[in-house]
């Protein structure tokens, strides 16, 4: 090869490298602020995670709702995953009908709170009959009663910079949604199923509800809500207890 | 998916253009990102399947439902899934993004009406390409097993459906979906299968020598 091409090459290469490379990290920031890259970025898999993710935002943008069915269509059984928390905290409160219980909801809200199973219950509503599909590949449908989760954080005053909301259990389960899936009017904090009180083994006396994602994001158990800008200080910082297990933080499928 | 061969000659560019290459650059490129996408899927499909390898019909089937079909495989949850679904949204990616550049390129360079349209071996003054047989089997695995994976695996999102509920309703169910998945999954090794057999027959070094470089050896 002459030294002039290789020169030239060496030029051109440069050139498009920089180029490339400027070009990659624009989109990188943009999407970054628009709220497209998930927590768990990085690893062989980042680049996967990350277009699934950013395309199933920008699919879903104006709140879109997960479809609801009917009275007819609820699954006679529920499969029941995983046991009650065996800590005496929570047998305690289970013993006591959860009257003892308190959800903390703090973090970057104008003000924390602690709320009770009855304040919770004095807040308006909603009923929905939705598909809940484990990663495993079975589902079922059934009917959730509870607060909308945008509900309880337009209470306690949501921080403009807030960017997450995650959510602990009384396990050592937690996870955390975007704060468009946060603020999504199916996303619940729901205490009823069915027609009754949240049995124990699906997650008295709180679970989440999120219908636009797989099972493992429906959390049992909770605890505490805190809104936050960066998952980076919580867990992993890889934004829940998923990936510690091989899991995606985002579950739209 | 452009490859196999049956007859031995140069075939897919007729004599006056012997030199050209029997595949384009672009059919050999997407045809070997393709199989590296489709064996990722494969892997991480199987791996998935494992952790429940009962299939249903409908919206909804659990261990507490009648089956359509219990596969004969063990229940494997030693946390596989995880991997699976993450290799398997990467590979799906490259498949899907390769063989859109496949189909646009094969529309606008008339390889889909040139080398895959059927037409009658009787009467062709050129010497006959792929049979109609393989004409058709290569043109239902581009345009219909490929883009049934593709909208039943999206049938399977509940975030994709929530936009575009008649993408699963359409099909009977989420469960459905999976079981049709599957289905083409199986269609698509048995494609495989196929393909690398008639490979073997015509001559594996040629054709895929032709498959790489674009030029038979001969």
């Amino acid at each position: 090869m002459s030294k002039l091409l290789s020169r030239r090459g060496l030029i051109t290469t440069g050139l498009a490298t920089a180029a490339g490379a400027s070009g990659l990290a624009v989109a990188a920031r943009l999407a970054d602020r628009y709220g497209l890259i998930p927590p768990d970025h990085g690893g062989i898999y980042g680049a996967g995670e990350t277009l699934t993710y950013a395309a199933q935002r920008l699919l879903t943008a104006n709140h879109s709702l997960a479809r609801e069915f009917k009275r007819s269509e609820i699954s006679k059984a529920i499969p029941i995953d995983g046991k009650p928390p065996e800590k005496e905290s929570y047998q305690r409160l289970l013993a006591g009908g959860f009257a003892e219980w308190r959800l903390k909801v703090d973090g970057l809200v104008a003000r924390p709170s602690f709320l009770s199973l009855a304040e919770l219950r004095s807040y308006p509503a909603r009923t929905q009959i939705t598909h809940q599909a484990c990663e495993e590949g079975w589902s079922f449908i059934a009917e959730w009663t509870g607060v909308p989760l945008s509900y309880v954080l337009n209470l306690a005053g949501i921080l403009p910079r807030a960017k997450y909301v995650a959510y602990f259990a009384f396990d050592e389960s937690w996870d955390s949604l975007d704060m468009p899936e946060a603020l999504h009017p199916q996303t619940l904090l729901a205490y009823g199923l069915n027609g009754q009180e949240l049995p124990a083994p699906h997650g008295a006396p709180l679970r989440m509800k999120v219908p636009r994602q797989l099972g493992y994001k429906n959390v049992k158990y909770l605890s505490r809500i805190t809104v936050t800008d960066t998952l980076k200080n919580i867990g992993g910082g890889q934004g829940s207890i998923s990936p510690d297990y091989g899991y995606s933080w985002y579950a739209g499928i | 998916m452009a490859g196999s061969a049956y007859f031995p000659r140069p075939a897919i560019r007729t004599s006056d253009t012997a030199d050209a290459p029997r595949h384009s650059a672009v059919v050999r490129i997407t045809h070997w990102i393709n199989t590296l996408s489709f064996f990722g899927l494969l892997i991480s499909g199987i791996a998935i399947l494992l952790a429940h390898p009962r299939l249903y019909w409908g919206e909804t089937g659990n261990l507490e439902t009648p089956s359509l079909l219990d596969l004969p495989l063990p229940f494997v949850l030693t946390g596989q899934t995880g991997w699976g679904r993450s290799l398997h949204f990467l590979a799906a990616w490259v498949c899907v993004l390769n063989g859109l550049l496949y189909v646009l390129s094969g529309v606008l360079t008339q390889h889909f009406r040139r080398d895959l349209a059927p037409r009658s071996l009787r009467g062709e003054e050129q010497p006959p390409t792929y049979n109609v047989l393989q004409r058709l089997t290569y043109l239902g695995v581009v345009f219909i097993l490929f883009p049934l994976t593709i909208w039943t695996g999206l049938a399977m999102s509940p975030a994709i459906t929530s936009v575009f509920p008649a993408l699963v309703t359409g099909l009977g169910g989420q469960q459905s979906a999976r079981t049709i998945h599957f289905a083409a999954a199986g269609f698509l090794v048995l494609f495989l299968l196929v393909h690398v057999a008639m490979v073997c027959l015509a001559g594996f070094r040629n054709r895929v020598q032709a498959m790489i470089t674009g030029k038979d050896r001969t």
